[in-house]
């Protein structure tokens, strides 16, 4: 809060008379229209997913009735013909790629992050620009030669196939937020520790790694989070061995009613990311405060 | 404020790098320029030869050179177009709405209020669901006129429900992909709000500006790098919408949602005609260079202001 | 800045990278798939590519009953949904990825896949596995999944289409549905039926693009009102007096009579409103009976009658032909092991299992005569066994228009580009269904894109 304690002078008292009254009733209703305004936003935007929450509990016949039901005797069926449908290979699948992915994609990352801030190489802009391009071509083109190579290779249905395309898929926004934390180091440190040049491995590892940790979590995030999500690949390259989003399409079989049974997996599929976000949220913020944007 | 250092600048530092030091300093990023560039640039190199080749795995014939005539099927294609016009849309309007709303809610949240925490964590969950499966319940549950939640409003208020896959399939894309986004765009905008300069929103209050002028003048000018981030990494990954298209309109009605991605992969893996899908390929990144190329400067922009080396 | 930590640190993360480098590298050839030939006493493991539908499930969930007969032979299942599962399997018989030992192919796909030389005969299997009972199956059926005379799938079901109907609101609307309706009566029935205020509409058809689904329909309807798609000399006739004819009449019936957003249901959709009782008819395939009844409402369930495909003008009997059927990939590297696998799925005696198990309305239907002699089977489905029977045998995929054809199939065109050809038109139709166009604007961006396809592939001269 900002007004000073003190009264003004008599004159600006006098003249500004109105003006120094009003703020306090105003303030309060603004905070309150717009903590209201807030909560309102926020509601609306998590709506849908109230909704699927509620709806993954009906029976199929519930769940399409035209009015909405929100009094209706809970069924757990829909969560059980999930798991029986075969959920777990697929959900350790995913596992499996969301964390390799990400942990290669950190390991390709840092040290080039560092080659394109802390210890440039010439035409470091360039290098940036080269990685951020590889994110602008349509993801569909690139897919033919990637599917008739991966034939050849024998690798068509393999969990390692996705590994490597959402590496790549990663791997720009990665170097992008890493580099940007590292920018964010100041110069004296770093000028301290390479004082002695032999020792300049173990001065990056201890002491710019630790200051990026914060950074290096919310990227981590944030490639996991497309990881899980990740369908294109997975559609095209694999069948039998594969990730969640495609355990969906299995799922849903002809001729059956879906709509709850789509709001269970639909729900079911996105807990372990949603809890994961909600937790990292202050990270995220903090990571983009000090990082993308200076 | 930065601490002066008291030793002097050793002299190592001043002359010209040797070879062998050039090696060292590029070292670090050599792993991951070499994956992306064996990762992007020959899957590349192949999709410009398969655009050269009439190649369709149904007719089992062998693959053969044609020259440029898939480009030329590609120039007269008139879906080619549309589809294209469709991504323009498609992406320009939802960057567009996210970033607005996005502002909106970051200034409501910015605000200490009771219940903040848990009001922004309801906030961002849209964009962590899974794409594919919110995708399928919106179709039904939302957008569905007999049973969507969608008519049930506008039976409600006494409106006649909207079969918006049928009627305004674009539109209903749109409101999909804006709900996704916004919470991205929201948490970089409120970033850039709790980065602002406290000083100077003083100064101006007790100047006496109200809050409108605050934001004109001062919040919006500081805001206008995340502003620009988040329009980028928004668009970059609008562009490339694909499950959507594919589970909630099958791109049409008549090629209404279809876009470039989803093209692409219709002619390629609908059809398996690899030769025309490759020549899309390029004609697309043809353009999408062209149009990001201005985008491309904007990026550089944001580095020369934080760039200090 | 302890080195005690920071190596125990840096081990730590040495260790990760060395297991996630072991894990990446193990990860690509772990989880493919084992297509190692089985010598005597080893472990064979066949790949089938099943559509997802509940026969289909059913089969899965069976298939303990397989191995207890064929110890040796593991069967593992990629299921997809229909639209899904075209592309994948083609994707893999064109490119020979050897992924699957066994696919589900359409009727619309054997014949070319075996010309394609992508599947392999199972004539010398079928004659000589005589418990199989080649004889026993339905010629029309077997007739569109074989190429040349030979046996090419093993067909799972087969089906035709029909239409549904609610007997109750029939009445009510003081409307008859005779055994064998025309498309005029139908129209007329919807109108009377049609219900907008209580959410119920006078007839449910598929609007969705595909050529699978809204065009499926649509080209009975074509055929049945004096249309074609092509002329003898491969001239599309879409623009031809009387499929633009038959194409008004299906917009407008929709539109005026129809599910609301029609263009967004195909048969999906209007399954869901039908045995949820908020439309009160529906034209389309005779093996969603079972379904339909699995999941009415006690008020539809009760009420559900059932007639044959209308006919329109031309007085042409309309129900299409269709099966799923299942055959060997050349590239499989154990095809007797995956023949052990169809003829089982496929056999008179897994029908029996499966209508015990899991009840007869959940059998696959339209595949063999045996099936409907079974007097349990005749018992359940009184309603609509006939009606299939009659259906299938009324089919004429050689000869489905009042005028002569060159090509065969009766809601499909049986030629590879007629997937294109088909998603493309389809789309037009679902713009016109949706009001984006006029059915006139459909037809001749639909002939134009039809005639320049026939051409490049050398059937226009």
């Amino acid at each position: 809060m900002t007004a000073t304690t003190s009264l003004p002078p008599a004159e600006v008292r006098a003249r500004t008379h109105v003006v120094i009254r009003r703020p306090k009733p105003t303030k309060h209703l603004k905070n309150v229209l717009m903590g209201v305004g807030g909560w309102l936003g926020s509601l609306i935007l998590f709506l849908p997913i109230a909704y699927m929450l509620l709806k993954s509990f009906q029976t199929e016949s519930d769940a399409a009735a035209a009015t909405p039901k929100v009094f209706f005797a809970p069924t757990m069926e829909n969560y059980e013909d999930v798991f029986s449908a075969g959920f777990w290979p697929y959900a350790i699948n995913s596992l499996i790629v969301v964390v390799v992915s990400t942990l290669v994609v950190l390991v390709l990352a840092v040290p080039a992050a560092y080659a394109l801030s802390v210890r440039p190489v010439e035409k470091a802009q360039d290098g940036l620009f080269f990685f951020i391009s590889t994110k602008m071509m349509p993801m569909a083109a690139a897919i033919i030669p990637v599917y008739v190579i991966a034939t050849a290779l024998g690798v068509l249905n393999t969990l390692g196939i996705l590994i490597v395309m959402h590496i790549g898929m990663n791997l720009p926004l990665a170097i992008w937020m890493i580099r940007s934390f590292m920018q964010e180091i100041p110069e004296e440190i770093l000028e301290a520790a390479s004082v002695d040049g032999a020792s300049r491995w173990r001065a990056a590892r201890s002491i710019i790694l630790p200051l990026v940790r914060p950074g290096l979590a919310s990227t981590a995030l944030l490639c996991a989070v497309f990881s899980w999500n990740e369908y294109f690949f997975a559609v095209n390259l694999t069948n039998s061995t594969s990730t969640l989003p495609l355990f969906l399409q299995k799922f849903l079989s002809f001729g059956e009613l879906y709509t709850a049974h789509v709001a269970a997996a639909a729900t079911l599929l996105s807990i372990p990311v949603i809890i994961a976000g909600w937790m990292a949220q202050k990270s995220l913020v903090r990571g983009l405060l000090f990082g993308a944007v200076k | 404020m930065a601490k002066t250092i008291t030793a002097p600048r050793p002299p190592a530092l001043v002359r010209e790098l040797t070879r062998a030091e050039r090696w060292k300093i590029r070292g670090p990023l050599l792993p991951a320029l070499i994956f992306t560039i064996l990762l992007t640039q020959l899957p590349f190199l192949l999709t410009l030869i398969y655009s050269f080749q009439s190649w369709s795995l149904l007719s089992n014939k062998p693959a053969q050179f044609n020259g440029g005539a898939n480009y030329l099927t590609t120039v007269q294609d008139e879906i080619f177009w549309r589809s294209i016009g469709n991504t323009g849309v498609m992406t320009g309007v939802s960057t567009v709405a996210c970033i607005v709303i996005g502002l909106l809610l970051a200034l409501l949240l910015n605000h200490t209020f009771p219940g903040r925490g848990i009001a922004r964590t309801l906030a961002i969950t849209p964009f962590f669901v899974m794409p594919v499966a919110v995708t399928l319940f919106w179709r039904s549950a939302m957008f569905d006129p007999g049973f969507g939640l969608l008519g049930w409003f506008s039976r409600l208020v006494g409106l006649p429900a909207i079969s918006w896959l049928s009627e305004y399939p674009m539109a209903a894309l749109i409101i999909l992909l804006t709900w996704r986004f916004t919470p991205f765009a929201m948490l970089i905008l409120i970033a850039g709000l709790q980065s602002a300069p406290q000083e100077q929103l003083e100064a101006a209050r007790v100047d006496g500006a109200g809050p409108l002028r605050q934001f004109r003048f001062i919040l919006i000018p500081h805001l206008r790098p995340y502003i620009e981030l988040a329009a980028l990494l928004l668009a970059m990954n609008l562009i490339q919408t694909f499950g959507e298209i594919a589970l909630l309109t099958a791109g049409g009605p008549a090629f209404g949602t279809t876009n470039i991605t989803y093209y692409i992969y219709l002619k390629g893996f609908n059809g398996f005609d690899f030769g025309t899908a490759s020549a899309l390929g390029i004609a697309a990144l043809l353009i999408t260079i062209a149009l990001v190329l201005p985008a491309l400067r904007l990026l550089s922009g944001i580095f020369q202001k934080e760039g200090r080396r | 800045m302890q080195i005690g930590p920071q190596r125990t640190k840096a081990a730590a993360r040495v260790l990760a990278v060395t297991a996630a480098g072991a894990l990446l590298a193990g990860s690509f050839t772990a989880c493919s798939t084992d297509n190692k030939g089985g010598t005597a006493g080893g472990d064979v493991t066949i790949n089938v590519a099943l559509a997802a539908n509940p026969q289909m499930k059913t089969a899965e969930s069976l298939i303990s009953d397989f191995e207890q007969k064929n110890p040796g032979i593991k069967v593992k299942f990629t299921t997809l949904p229909e639209n899904d599962l075209r592309p994948a399997v083609t994707k893999d018989v064109a490119t020979k990825a050897g992924q699957f030992d066994v696919a589900m192919m359409g009727s619309y796909e054997v014949p070319i896949w075996a010309k394609n030389n992508w599947i392999i005969p199972l004539e010398d299997y079928a004659t000589k596995d005589t418990a199989w009972k080649k004889d026993d199956l339905l010629e029309p059926i077997k007739d569109i999944v074989s190429s040349d005379g030979k046996l090419y799938g093993a067909p799972f079901y087969g089906s035709s289409s029909f239409l549904f109907y609610r007997k109750d609101l029939a009445q009510k609307a003081g409307v008859t549905i005779s055994q064998t309706p025309t498309w005029e009566e139908i129209a007329a029935a919807a109108a009377k039926m049609d219900d907008k205020a209580n959410g119920t509409s006078g007839i449910c058809l598929r609007g969705l693009p595909g050529w699978g689904q809204n065009l499926a329909s649509l080209t009975t309807v074509i055929n049945t009102f004096g249309g074609r798609w092509f002329d003898e000399q491969w001239q599309p006739q879409l623009t031809s007096p009387e499929t633009t004819k038959a194409v008004q009449f299906y917009v407008d019936l929709l539109r005026e009579h129809g599910q609301a957003d029609a263009a967004k249901d195909g048969w999906e959709g209007c399954l869901q409103k039908m045995s949820q009782g908020t439309t009160a008819m529906w034209y389309d395939d005779t093996v969603f009976a079972g379904s339909v009844l699995n999941q009415a409402t006690p008020a539809v369930k009760e009420n559900l009658g059932f007639a044959m495909a209308p006919t329109g003008p031309a007085d042409i009997k309309s129900g299409w032909l269709w099966s799923w059927g299942l055959g060997i990939t050349s590239s499989s590297k154990n095809p007797d092991a995956a023949w052990k696998f169809i003829s089982w799925v496929t056999s008179p005696e897994y029908i029996k299992l499966a209508g015990e198990k899991s009840g007869w309305d959940s059998i696959p239907p339209g595949s063999r005569t045996s099936t409907y002699e079974l007097p349990e089977y005749k018992k359940a489905t009184a309603a609509y066994a006939d009606l299939t029977l009659d259906s299938i045998n009324a089919a004429n995929p050689t000869q489905p228009t009042k005028d002569k054809v060159p090509y065969s199939g009766v809601q499909y065109v049986q030629i590879p580009e007629f997937v294109d050809i088909g998603d493309f038109v389809s789309q037009q139709v679902a713009g016109a269904i949706s009001g984006t166009q006029t059915v006139e604007e459909a037809l001749k961006k639909s002939q134009d894109y039809a005639t320049n396809a026939v051409k490049t592939a050398g059937y226009l001269k």
